[in-house]
């Protein structure tokens, strides 16, 4: 198992025949990820990569019977396109764009309220690098080849530096379920939270890394829910150290405004959560290894 | 992006929210005029930076005459105003806001910010104006009123009345207050606002409700479908290393380290400073030149960071995965080409062709110190800094 894809899920990609979706559509193709065609309104019926192009993504549900997407549309059509795949019945979308208006954001999640539970579509993203479940599917935009099949769940708002953590882990020969990069922006489709709930569920997953950052509530949110909630190992690192109060780290959402947001009080509300802290971002691997460890004996 | 206390009124007011009259000026002439113009006897010249608590460093000044407006405007332009908010640098005052002066019966606070625990928009009122809103969670946090509006159907008018009536406002200017609020709330919702604060606003003895002060922020990630809004960036008062950057396209922010560096990816870009600074350094900025890093942007990098006098090592960072470091090795090796650096660089490629980045870096004639890893990077820096 893995959580919210594996070999079998079939994808389609938004905004297909673009320079971006094609780059990455054909390096998802060769990393062995089930993708059964694209959507590019005005360029249906066409074939592109050898693979059906439809003007609506409800047209390719049907057609194909693809239950994930992924976004490559530009920032200011980034929201109409998630809500498009919301209401197709895609049940896991991710948007990978950079630089969506929080405004939209809001909208997006407000619409997505409609749908039950079992009917609503999981948004993972915007900013983020994908998810990958190793040896299995890519629906992102990560190195697939430093990702080794395993039983660690990652979730991290930075592409680069989740890219890192699986390098070390790797050469500590540990492997990953499912990576999950949930974005840099303050408002993101899903939290820490919600993808610590889905690798508590998975039966493969035997503990979690989370990669935090500066900045509003998620990561204690998480911390909060793992104390409550899981049985699993929990292990965190959160960046940016440094920061300076009040300053934009690149991420959109990495800025400290509010008590409990810089990464010195995050640690210390973590570490009372139980949560196991990888005290630099050079020894998230090994942190990871000794929780293993603990855990067998 | 933060605008200007004139600009910020000026939009509010367009929004229905009342101000007193003022205008913008750039000279003591001007000031003097502009003084004239607006009547009565008593003014504020107030000078225009993007920082608050500009009264607590002498920014705002009371005037009882044209000539103490003019004398005022003198003092203030052309200045640097420092407060505890613009650091030690402090920012230029280029332009300064002549005010007709208030007098004032009750002072109140007013803020619109995103709430990322409820993903909407939260009103936080207060009785307590003149504080910050720190200092008033601090002081007297049982005066905090909070509403969470929802966004899909918008601010209700009995949601700004019960923070009004809240306020303690009296009765016959409630629906006066409701308008400010709900007026305060479009202009955040329409113009996609991250922050509006009106602090004070106002009751006056005239019994009118004005905005005394007030500050905008806005989402930059919006600024291309709010083109009234981008026309107020004021670059003087922004780090003129950070205007060069954002310019080309890189996240930078200036510290006060020495240890420059250039990394790709935000996350990872923290994560490296962390390292800086756990090895005893100090990290002079933070940059991140993109998760691809393509030869351009880190040309652009080098550049940036050569301007920096601060910077005495130059820490680089890649963690190359479909931009392989190969690529990302020839785009440093022509960077160095381009632009002379006398000081120590220590570069660190991880990810993909880790090892052809490598052998293409010391294949070639540029100088610098090779790391592995994140430590190992870090290490090097600070130790190349006691050289």
């Amino acid at each position: 198992m893995s959580v919210l894809i594996d070999k079998k899920t079939k994808i389609i990609i938004q905004g297909f025949t673009g320079k971006m979706g094609t780059f990455h559509a054909d390096e998802m193709i060769k990393y062995g990820s089930n993708i059964v065609g694209g959507v590019t309104p005005g360029k249906g019926g066409m074939k592109h990569l050898n693979l059906p192009v439809f003007n609506t993504v409800k047209e390719a549900v049907k057609n194909t019977g693809s239950t994930a997407s992924i976004l490559f549309v530009p920032p200011a059509f980034a929201a109409d396109s998630a809500m498009e795949a919301a209401d197709a019945g895609i049940k896991t979308c991710v948007a990978i764009v950079d630089g969506i208006p929080s405004h939209d954001m809001i909208k997006i999640k407000r619409y997505m309220k409609r749908y039950s539970k079992i009917d609503k579509m999981t948004l993972i993203g915007p900013n983020c690098a994908g998810v990958i479940s190793p040896g299995k599917s890519m629906l992102g935009i990560m190195p697939g080849h430093i990702y080794k099949e395993g039983k660690v769940g990652i979730i991290g708002r930075s592409g680069t530096l989740g890219y890192e953590a699986a390098q070390q882990l790797k050469n500590l020969n540990i492997g990953v379920s499912t990576s999950v990069g949930i974005g840099g922006d303050p408002i993101n489709g899903s939290s820490f939270k919600d993808i610590l709930e889905k690798f508590e569920e998975d039966n493969e997953t035997e503990a979690v890394l989370m990669i935090g950052e500066i900045g509003g509530p998620q990561e204690v949110t998480a911390g909060k829910f793992a104390k409550e909630n899981m049985k699993k190992p929990v292990i965190a690192y959160i960046a940016g150290l440094t920061a300076p109060k009040g300053r934009v780290m690149g991420h959109a959402g990495a800025i400290v405004s509010a008590y409990g947001e810089s990464a010195v009080e995050k640690v210390e509300l973590l570490k009372e959560c139980g949560v196991i802290i990888s005290k630099n971002p050079s020894v998230m691997g090994e942190t990871v290894k000794s929780a293993l460890n603990g855990k067998k004996n | 992006m933060d605008i200007h206390e004139y600009q910020a009124k000026k939009i509010l007011s367009g929004f229905g929210v009342t101000i007193p009259r003022g205008g913008i000026v750039y000279s003591p002439e001007n000031a003097e005029n502009k003084a004239r113009e607006l009547g009565g006897s008593k003014w504020v010249v107030k000078a225009q930076v993007h920082s608050g608590a500009r009264g607590k460093a002498g920014g705002i000044v009371v005037c009882n005459s044209v000539l103490e407006v003019a004398q005022a405007a003198d003092k203030l332009l052309g200045k640097k105003l420092i407060t505890n908010q613009t650091g030690p640098e402090g920012k230029i005052i280029n332009r300064v806001y002549i005010e007709e002066a208030t007098d004032i019966k009750k002072e109140l606070y007013l803020g619109l910010v995103f709430d990322r625990s409820s993903e909407s928009i939260m009103v936080v009122a207060s009785t307590e104006g003149g504080m910050s809103v720190e200092e008033i969670s601090k002081k007297k946090p049982e005066t905090i009123i909070r509403s969470k509006i929802e966004v899909a159907v918008g601010m209700q008018k009995f949601q700004a009345r019960e923070i009004a009536f809240g306020l303690g406002i009296e009765s016959k200017l409630i629906a006066r207050a409701a308008d400010t609020i709900i007026g305060c709330y479009r202009a955040f919702s329409e113009l996609d606002a991250t922050m509006v604060e009106v602090n004070p606003l106002v009751i006056s003895n005239q019994e009118q409700i004005l905005a005394l002060d007030c500050k905008m922020s806005f989402d930059n990630n919006a600024l291309f479908r709010r083109n009234q809004v981008s026309e107020l960036r004021d670059k003087s008062q922004e780090n003129p290393n950070e205007v060069y950057a954002s310019d080309r396209g890189l996240n930078y922010v200036s510290l006060e380290g020495n240890i420059g560096n250039i990394i790709n990816g935000a996350g990872l870009a923290m994560a490296s400073m962390d390292m800086i600074k756990l090895a005893g350094g100090e990290p002079a900025n933070f940059l991140d030149v993109g998760g691809g890093a393509t030869p351009e942007k880190i040309v652009k990098a080098f550049k940036l960071i050569s301007m920096d006098e601060k910077v005495k090592v130059i820490l680089v960072n890649i963690f190359a995965g479909i931009n392989r470091c190969d690529w990302v090795a020839e785009g440093i090796v022509q960077a160095l080409q381009k632009i002379e650096i006398k000081i120590p660089i220590v570069i660190r490629l991880a990810g993909t062709n880790v090892d052809k980045g490598n052998k293409i870096l010391k294949e070639s004639k540029i100088n610098y110190i090779e790391a592995n890893t994140l430590e190992d990077a870090a290490n090097k820096a600070v130790k190349a800094l006691e050289k």
